[in-house]
């Protein structure tokens, strides 16, 4: 059998896939927590049960509505975004200008609620949910076979991610996101409606953890617990990307994943561990993380 | 077009205008002079809604505003341009001119800006930040005369130039003039504010205690330097 570096080459190849597509979702739930973090100085800790959320929303469309996976992929992020502004409204509002601290514990107790309500009604083994048919199946690549839906979530992933980018350095409302997070008083001096672009941002990064929610669903299976599982990793992308970085959000998620996928064939023991190496390695370098500014 | 009446503001605990009186008519220059921390920069932020607590009355176009959020102000026609000059380090040149949305016609287009303000067109693509400081000022003032609002509130605008830089900044000011804005202009300069201002009001901890039209500057310069303290 062909082999690189001692490795055989399908398992090195397959760990890299696994790698790009966990570092798909380390970047779709890392940019929306920077862009949130930017403009609400807020770190949502309840992103991780708004990705559940996602997936359960593409869940239920499909088995109460008969809904299949393409609706599901642009109505539960619609969805779950309405949540997030009902949320930013009702709640998270009040906690502008206060400590840190206060918006940790209100996400971090959202999280859990909704959570536990969602393991009150399904329970926690989880739930099956189908690969789209247009999408199962697998091609030959000639040093690999690759499951046509895992090299779907890779794409539609880095697309995503890199629309993002290109919404928030190159448009006007990213300006004006930009400019807001550096001095919202300001901007809303100019005339825009500030608060009602800081709920619509906490809505647009709630609606990228549905998305992320929506691709999870048919690779995971849906279960209450798929967010936090994944959550803490994506707080340590983003601290080693840098705090409120888009860049450095997709770069780092990537990156990250794909170093992990890595460490699964060399040196299986440390996967689990090996990001949060890197995050103490990145934090001792460069405090503000690989993209953040120097304060 | 403009007038304040009682018009009171806190930050916290500490009061800081005592019930300001004054007016600017359209087409006017008026500026307000005083000493350091005697409320001219508070006066500005509280007409455009920026100080978290304040009462008293402030009437635009006949219109009470003083209930209004900053951006419901200023889409009635009022811009400022703060002190620190509010230049974002993460935009460019051109996307801080493009940033305050256009709230009615009859501001200036980019060619008029640009003839006014070369430097700018020069430095499109620049960080806003890595500009000069006259270049900031200048961006600044640029950015609120293309949005349409007729009354600019301009907060020290000279302050930290080089003298060649606030003459541009006079001629600038003079030029927004003689187009029919009107200014409401805070300044430590009164040298400065003489060669452009219709009227001044002076503040005196929190409240105007007197008001010298340009005209009759020069009779009351004894007066004007026991308040200003130069």
């Amino acid at each position: 059998m062909h082999t690189i570096f001692g490795i055989p080459a399908p398992l090195l190849f397959g760990q890299l896939l696994l790698g790009l597509i966990n570092g798909g979702f380390y970047a779709l739930l890392s940019l929306g927590l920077a862009v949130i973090f930017g403009m609400l100085n807020i770190i949502n800790f309840a992103h991780g049960a708004l990705f559940m959320t996602g997936a359960f929303a593409a869940w239920g469309l499909l088995n109460y509505l008969g809904l299949p996976y393409w609706y599901a992929l642009i109505l539960s992020p619609l969805l779950i975004g309405l949540f997030g502004l009902v949320l930013e409204r009702l709640f998270i509002r009040r906690l502008y200008g206060l400590d840190h601290l206060y918006g940790l514990l209100l996400t971090f107790g959202l999280a859990l609620i909704i959570e536990g309500l969602f393991r009150n009604a399904f329970g926690s083994s989880g739930m099956p949910y189908q690969i789209p048919r247009s999408l199962s199946g697998a091609v030959n690549l000639g040093f690999m076979f690759l499951p046509l839906y895992r090299g779907w979530v890779v794409v539609v992933a880095l697309v995503v991610s890199l629309a993002t980018w290109a919404v928030i350095e190159k448009t006007r409302l990213g300006a004006t996101l930009r400019a807001a997070t550096e001095n919202a008083a300001l901007v809303q001096a100019f005339g825009i409606n500030v608060p009602r672009l800081v709920a619509l941002t906490y809505a647009g990064g709630v609606a990228l953890a549905a998305f992320a929610g929506v691709l999870a669903a048919p690779i995971y299976s849906v279960n209450p617990n798929m967010g936090s599982n994944l959550i803490i990793t994506v707080f340590a992308v983003v601290v080693i990307g840098g705090m409120g970085s888009i860049l450095g959000s997709i770069v780092s998620g990537f990156g990250l994943g794909v170093i992990e996928g890595l460490t699964k064939v060399f040196y299986p023991q440390a996967s689990d561990t090996v990001i949060f190496v890197v995050m103490a390695i990145v934090l001792l370098a460069r405090p503000a993380g690989l993209f953040g500014k120097t304060a | 077009m403009l007038e304040v009446r009682g018009l009171e503001a806190w930050y916290g605990e500490s009061h800081i205008l005592h019930g300001i009186d004054f007016e600017v008519r359209e087409g006017e220059v008026v500026t307000l002079l005083g000493r350091n921390g005697a409320g001219k920069t508070t006066t500005l932020k509280a007409i455009m809604g920026l100080v978290p607590r304040r009462s008293g009355s402030i009437r635009f176009k006949g219109e009470e505003i003083i209930h209004l959020r900053p951006d419901e102000i200023a889409r009635r026609g009022i811009a400022f341009c703060p002190e620190e000059r509010g230049i974002f380090a993460s935009l460019n040149v051109m996307e801080n001119l493009l940033l305050p949305p256009v709230i009615a016609p009859g501001g200036l287009d980019l060619p008029t800006l640009f003839s006014l303000f070369p430097n700018l067109e020069e430095r499109r693509t620049s960080p806003g930040t890595k500009l000069s400081g006259g270049e900031q000022q200048m961006l600044a003032i640029a950015r609120i005369l293309r949005t349409g609002a007729r009354l600019l509130l301009l907060d020290e605008p000279t302050e930290g130039l080089a003298p060649v830089i606030v003459q541009q900044i006079g001629r600038t000011i003079a030029e927004i003039k003689k187009r029919g804005f009107t200014v409401l202009l805070v300044e430590q300069n009164f040298r400065f504010a003489a060669t452009l201002a219709d009227r001044h009001y002076v503040i005196e901890h929190g409240r105007v205690v007197d008001m010298i039209p340009n005209a009759e500057l020069e009779q009351n310069m004894s007066k004007l330097h026991d308040y200003l303290g130069v």
